[in-house]
This record gives structure tokens, C-alpha cells and sequence, in this order.
């Protein structure tokens, strides 16, 4: 915070504080010193309400006094311990960063174990663990379901987890480096195909993965497809995990197979991304996550 | 209306005497020990509920503590009861119950709670009957105050309060015993392992304890306590309450032994002053009712006595109303006057939430289900012509054993879950999320929500059938 003040304000605050608490206790001494001597009768303040209701001038009573000084004094000795005195960080340094720390520290402390158990277990040997998959599914639940459902099935534009096509490949390493990396899932638009060839080629992508097309088009657009679209998704239109380009002639869509889709993927592109999660989530946490991924696409799961 | 333009005219009073201090300085009461069938109806009750208080936590059921308020991990248990959060209600209803048992109580027969069941009254009396075994009896008490320092004066004190602090230590280490398990606790205390907060606890109610049962005593219901004084509105002329005997007591004064005091002019009070000693609070209860009696009817007792040394008829001072004072009215007419409106009014509301709430409990389902759809993916194509939206169930188990259920979903023709394998196991006293799918044909389902059930059924016993509502959304 200090670089946004100067030493200005926190002398302001400081004053005001120590000022308002001083004139707290002189205005206490003034008021509690004052005692009625044997026969003096206590004043009036001088107010009149409703006709004759008025207002005596007593001193005041003792307990009250005492616990207004307590206040005070617990009010020194707040400032004097935590932050509160402009930018005086108070004898015993605490702060709310530290105190998170502190936490986190805690929750390590007791957590590491069971994660490091993990660790030291290969993903598959892990994925069939009964609990890994529970705290899989949980880290799952909280992270991942936003975009993947919380059944892991995706949704448009969000890859199924539980099948058996993999974007990236689907084995232990691909799946720790997708959730450490993240990635992006860019496929640029072909807007210099022109309106005829678009639809050409789409026809083409509806023609390779078994889709009703116009086969015209579907001719005019194989070499279209071969001349702009194979280098990424491959000759045979069958993608390349390492691109993470997709496999065109199964019936699994990121973004939908019918043809305004197909053609809208083709004419303005797409463009997926998947965040980096390693930093956040920390190499044993990825792990049995990545764990609880693996397993969502084995067979022999149950 | 007087003219307010001459509020000066009230003349003050010259005569007004000055006070000096502005609150009561308090008078130590010595209450003189005290026997009869109240004193030990309220022994008996010191006995009850202290031995709840004290034993309850150290009882085991089912492998736990009987009665634990887990805070950590959000869960009551009492006895075979195991409550959550989400039953808050039964809270609710125990704090009405007990706020209507209150108001009952106090419109038949006063200030019962306090006499007999009141915290405050149950731990003075320990304390005091501490006090009487160590300091001895009300004079010995009176003679060992007004006294100079001496080493038998501070070694009663010093065994006193030794005593008390003991007692209230062990007091507070049982109230933290509800919430931390208490043989656990017992280790803890032993190998200077308590945590910060139990320390606390166990501190500070012991402090209250010793406190308020020590030093505070009768201030407590005369100053702080707020039942003492809203306990006044439900009172009335027939409700029974501790009366000493005008027309047969006055006037009062002492007379020797044989003469015929009524051809003296005298009535039955002998002025012996023991209803004042007997007195927690310290009132003379022959000026009438007044807000510091708490109803413990130890002057009753003491009267009694010396009514009955005397040879008079017992019952100068009793349990009696207002009404039968004044009117004479006899036992039977005053148990009469005791079906009245107001005490009909709290008995029947309470009897109905009591039936109510025993009901309820009696039909609680000990499993809870929460549906929470998948709010950023809203419908899914599932190749034409099915669309499917994705859920979860919160299954919470509140049974002591594991137990398995069947998920079934209703609402839309040709509706189908997929996803989980069923039965869906969850373990003893805990809850589980469970992904689930719901997929129906587009064409039977209209654009926009539509109103689905998903229904939660155990498999085996006991049979329990949730049925939680919730909506499909077709985009």
C-alpha cells in the first residue's frame, strides 16, 4: 500500500488516532475526577423536555468509568501490537498475507503426505486407487467442471474427457503436460479460400467423416483441403495429436458437425484455450488429477 | 396541560437528600441453611440436572461420545440422533419449546425455573453448601468476615476458594467436553496438549462459574438477568407464588412461651427473623412480592419450622395467589382458578409444537439430496435428435452405516440418466457428489425449463424416497 502514499497520510492518521484516544482520556479525567462533596447537590445540565423533565449532572458512575478506560487502554495496546497506526506495521508484524501463509502452511503440512503418497505411484497405478479418485474427482469438481461439465463430457468448444479421442493424446504424459501447460487449440480463419471454396471444402469434411454432403463439392474441395488444411489435420484428414489438430473423419465435434458449423470453423477459425494450471494446482496435485483424467477413459475403470 | 412557557415553576425541594453514591452498595448475604421439602426438592434438582451436566458427555453410543457438538466437522450427536446443519429447525423448535415451558411454568406457579432449575441457583447452592462445610454455618461465616487477618481465616478462605476454583474448573472442562471429545480432552489436560481455544473455554466458563456462583450470587437475577424482570408480565392475580400470611401473622412480635398471645392482640409471626436469614437475595418476603424473589420458598421452610416448634398451624408463609389471599379462596378453588385463559393459551401451544415437533423428528429422513445443474455448459447435443444436461446430486448420509441408493429421473417422456453405476454407495455420516446426465429426445421436451424430479431411493433398510425438483433446460 505505501507506494500508493505518501508519508503524509500515514502521519494523518496517526495524529488523528493518538489525538482522538488522548482527548478521550482527558475529557474521562475531567468528567470522573469531579466527585460532590457531602451536601452539594449535582447540577442541572440546563435542557427542559416535555414541561419539566431535566437532566442531572452526576458524575459518572464508577463502573462505567473503569470500563471506558479499559477501552482505551485495549485501544493502546491494539495499535501498539497490530497494524492500525498509519503504516506502523505493530510489534508482533501480523498481517493478513502472513496469516494466509501461516494457513497454507498448515494445510501443507497436513495434506503433503497423502499427495506425496501419490506421487511416488505411476498415473495408472494411481487412477486405480479408490481415494486418489475421489480427491481426483473433488479437484475435478472444483476446477476443471466449469468448462468440462462436471461429468467431464465438455460441452461445444470444451473437449469430453471420457472418450477415447485425445486432441494431445491421451497418455499419463500428454494429459500432466495439458493441465501443467495448458494449451491453445488455434485454428486459423480461411477467409482467402473464398465463399466457394469454404463451402467446398466443407462439403469435403462432411464427405470424410461420413456425414450426407453434396458430392460435387466434396470433390472440388479435395484439393483444397489438400492444399491448405493437411499440412495440420493430415492427408487423410485423421488430425495430429502432436498439433493438436483434430481427427476430421471420426463423429466427434469440438464445435459441432453440421455444416454451418464446419463452415464457420473453416471461414473465422477457432480458437480454444485451455489455462496453465501447474503453477496453481503444483506437480502432486496435477498428478492425481491427471490421475482421475486418465482414468475417466479407461474401459477396465469402474 | 400545565403552561409551557413556566416549566420553573415546579418549586424544587430543599428537604431532597443529596446521594451520594448513584447504585446500591452491596450488602454480603449470609443465607442461614435451610431444610425442609423445598430445600430438597431443589437439592434433588441440583442432583438431576448436575448429573446430567457432568455425566452425559463421559456415556458412549454407538462407538462415540453419546452427545458431541462436532463444530469442526458440522455435526450433532445425540445419542442415536446425528444432526446437520441443515436441521437447524429442531434448534428452533427446542428454543420455543423451551421459552413456552418457561411461560407456562411462570403463569401457574412463579418463578419455578429460577428457585429450582436456573444454572445460577444450582451452582450457588453447590457453592454455598462448599462454604458452610469450610466456613461453617451462617454466624461462623458472619464472625470469620468481621474478623481480623489470622492464619485459620486464610487458610478457610484458601480452602474455600481452592474448592470452588476446583469445582468450576472441572465445570468448564466438561462444558468444552461437548465439544471436544471429553476422553480425548481428559489426555489432552494430562499431557498439556489442549489447544488454544479449549484452554480458553475451559478458563473462561470456569470463571464464570466461579463468578458468578461465588461472588455474584443473587446480583445476578437482581441486576443482569432479563427473565427476571420480564418473567413479571407473566404473572397474575391467581398464578401461586410465596405470600406470608398478613391477617394471620400481624401483628407480629415476640411472646413468651405458653401465654395466650391472641388475648395480646398478636398475630401468629413471632418476628424471629429467619425468613430474612434463610433468604438468598436477602428480602424480607412479609412486605409483600417483590421482583428480587426468585421463588426458592426457602422461607417457607424456615417458617415452617418454627411454626411447627411453636405449635402452630404450618403455612404462614406459602404457596399461595393473590386472589385467595384476599378472598380467602381455599386449595381446591385456587386449583380451579388455575384453568384459566392465559395458562390454557401457553399449555396448548406448547403441547401442539411438542406433538409437533416429536412428529417431525419421528419422520425425519436421515438422508438429504441436493440437485445442482451445470450452469456454465446449459444443454448438450448428444447427436440428433437428444440434448442432454448435466447435474450434480449431493447425496448426504447422515446414518451411522454406509448405505447405497438408486438415482431415477421423471418429468419428460423418453427421459433417461446415464452416467455413475448404480447403487451409489456413501459412507457413514458423510456425503458424496455424484455427476449424473440426464439426456431426452428433443422433441419431447419444450424450448426453455421444464420441471423434472430426480428420485433418491435406498436399497435395503430403512426405505427412504427423496424426491428432489428441478428443471432441463433445451436451448
Amino acid at each position: 500500500m505505501n507506494e500508493f502514499t505518501s508519508g503524509f497520510w500515514t502521519a494523518y492518521i496517526a495524529i488523528i488516532t493518538v489525538a482522538s484516544i488522548l482527548a478521550c482520556g482527558v475529557l474521562l479525567w475531567k468528567l470522573s475526577t469531579k466527585r460532590l462533596a457531602p451536601g452539594q447537590k449535582a447540577g442541572v445540565v440546563g435542557h427542559v423536555w416535555d414541561e419539566n423533565l431535566e437532566e442531572y449532572n452526576n458524575p459518572l458512575p464508577r463502573w462505567w468509568m473503569w470500563l471506558f478506560w479499559i477501552t482505551l487502554a485495549f485501544g493502546v495496546g491494539y495499535l501498539v501490537l497490530y497494524p492500525g497506526l498509519g503504516s506502523f506495521a505493530g510489534v508482533l508484524k501480523w498481517s493478513s498475507t502472513g496469516q494466509y501463509q501461516r494457513e497454507q502452511a498448515h494445510a501443507k503440512e497436513r495434506y503433503e503426505p497423502i499427495f506425496a503418497n501419490y506421487a511416488a505411484m505411476d498415473i495408472p497405478a494411481v487412477a486405480a486407487d479408490g481415494q486418489a479418485r475421489e480427491i481426483g474427482q473433488r479437484l475435478f469438481l472444483n476446477y476443471c467442471s466449469q468448462c468440462h461439465a462436471s461429468d467431464a463430457r465438455g460441452g461445444r468448444g470444451f473437449p469430453d474427457l471420457t472418450d477415447e479421442d485425445w486432441l494431445y493424446g491421451g497418455n499419463p504424459e500428454a494429459i500432466v503436460a495439458t493441465i501443467q501447460q495448458g494449451r491453445s487449440g488455434i485454428m486459423p480463419p480461411w477467409p482467402q479460400l473464398g465463399e466457394e471454396g469454404i463451402r467446398n471444402v466443407t462439403h469435403y469434411v462432411l464427405q470424410i467423416s461420413g456425414r450426407t454432403h453434396d458430392e460435387l463439392k466434396a470433390v472440388q474441395g479435395e484439393a483444397v483441403f489438400a492444399a491448405n488444411c493437411a499440412a495440420c489435420h493430415g492427408a487423410d484428414g485423421k488430425g495430429n495429436p502432436a498439433l493438436g489438430a483434430p481427427n476430421l473423419t471420426d463423429e466427434i465435434w469440438l464445435y459441432g458437425g453440421g455444416e454451418t458449423s464446419i463452415e464457420e470453423s473453416v471461414s473465422k477459425g477457432r480458437n480454444g484455450q485451455m489455462p496453465a494450471w501447474g503453477e496453481f494446482l503444483g506437480a502432486d496435485k496435477t498428478h492425481v488429477l491427471a490421475a482421475y483424467v486418465y482414468g475417466l477413459s479407461q474401459p477396465a475403470q469402474q | 396541560m400545565n403552561d409551557i412557557s413556566q416549566p420553573a415553576t415546579i418549586p424544587p425541594q430543599p428537604a431532597e437528600p443529596v446521594e451520594q453514591a448513584l447504585y446500591e452498595i452491596r450488602k454480603k448475604i449470609y443465607p442461614r441453611a435451610v431444610t425442609g421439602s423445598f430445600a430438597t426438592a431443589r437439592w434433588a434438582f441440583v442432583w438431576l440436572t448436575q448429573l446430567i451436566y457432568y455425566g452425559l458427555p463421559w456415556l458412549t453410543w454407538n462407538d462415540r461420545q453419546a452427545v458431541l457438538f462436532d463444530l469442526a466437522s458440522r455435526k450433532f450427536y445425540i445419542f442415536g440422533l446425528v444432526f446437520w446443519p441443515q436441521d437447524i429447525v429442531y434448534l428452533t423448535v427446542l428454543l420455543i419449546v423451551s421459552a413456552y415451558s418457561l411461560f407456562l411454568f411462570t403463569a401457574v406457579a412463579g418463578r419455578l425455573w429460577c428457585g429450582y432449575a436456573c444454572p445460577q441457583t444450582v451452582y450457588t447452592e453447590m457453592f454455598m453448601w462448599i462454604e458452610r462445610k469450610v466456613e461453617g454455618e451462617r454466624l461462623a461465616r458472619m464472625k470469620l468476615d468481621r474478623g481480623g487477618l489470622s492464619v485459620r481465616k486464610l487458610s478457610l478462605k484458601a480452602i474455600k476458594h481452592g474448592l470452588w476454583i476446583a469445582l468450576a474448573l472441572w465445570t468448564g472442562f466438561t462444558f468444552v467436553g461437548y465439544f471436544t471429545p471429553i476422553t480425548l480432552l481428559w489426555g489432552k489436560v494430562w499431557s498439556a496438549g489442549l489447544g488454544g481455544w479449549e484452554t480458553f473455554w475451559i478458563l473462561f466458563y470456569g470463571f464464570a462459574t466461579y463468578g458468578n456462583a461465588g461472588w455474584m450470587r443473587e446480583q445476578v437475577c437482581k441486576y443482569m438477568c432479563p427473565y427476571a424482570r420480564f418473567q413479571g408480565v407473566m404473572f397474575d392475580p391467581d398464578t401461586l407464588i410465596i405470600t406470608y400470611d398478613r391477617k394471620r401473622g400481624e401483628p407480629r412480635g415476640a411472646r413468651g412461651k405458653g401465654v395466650d398471645y391472641k388475648a395480646k392482640g398478636l398475630g401468629d409471626c413471632v418476628d424471629c427473623g429467619i425468613c430474612v436469614q434463610v433468604c438468598p437475595t436477602g428480602i424480607d418476603i412479609r412486605n409483600g412480592l417483590q421482583y428480587e424473589c426468585i421463588g426458592c420458598g426457602a422461607c417457607v421452610d424456615g417458617c415452617d419450622q418454627v411454626m411447627a416448634k411453636l405449635d402452630y398451624p404450618k403455612g404462614l408463609i406459602r404457596y399461595s395467589t393473590e386472589n385467595a389471599l384476599q378472598q380467602g379462596l381455599g386449595g381446591k378453588q385456587i386449583a380451579r382458578r388455575m384453568v384459566r385463559p392465559r395458562v390454557l393459551l401457553y399449555g396448548g401451544i406448547l403441547v401442539v409444537i411438542v406433538i409437533a415437533a416429536l412428529a417431525t423428528l419421528a419422520a425425519r429422513v436421515p438422508v438429504k439430496v441436493d440437485v445442482i445443474r451445470d450452469r456454465a455448459n446449459v444443454t448438450r447435443d448428444s447427436g440428433d435428435p437428444l440434448v442432454q444436461n448435466v447435474y450434480r446430486l449431493q447425496i448426504m448420509n447422515t446414518q451411522e452405516r454406509a448405505a447405497r441408493f438408486t438415482v431415477a429421473v421423471h418429468g419428460i417422456e423418453g427421459i433417461k440418466l446415464l452416467g455413475e453405476p448404480q447403487p451409489i454407495e456413501v459412507r457413514p455420516a458423510s456425503s458424496r457428489w455424484v455427476p449424473v446426465r440426464i439426456e431426452v429426445p428433443r422433441q419431447s421436451a419444450s424450448p426453455g425449463s421444464n420441471p423434472i424430479q430426480f428420485i433418491v431411493e435406498s436399497v435395503g433398510e430403512p426405505p427412504i424416497r427423496i424426491v428432489e425438483k428441478t428443471t432441463f433446460v433445451v436451448q
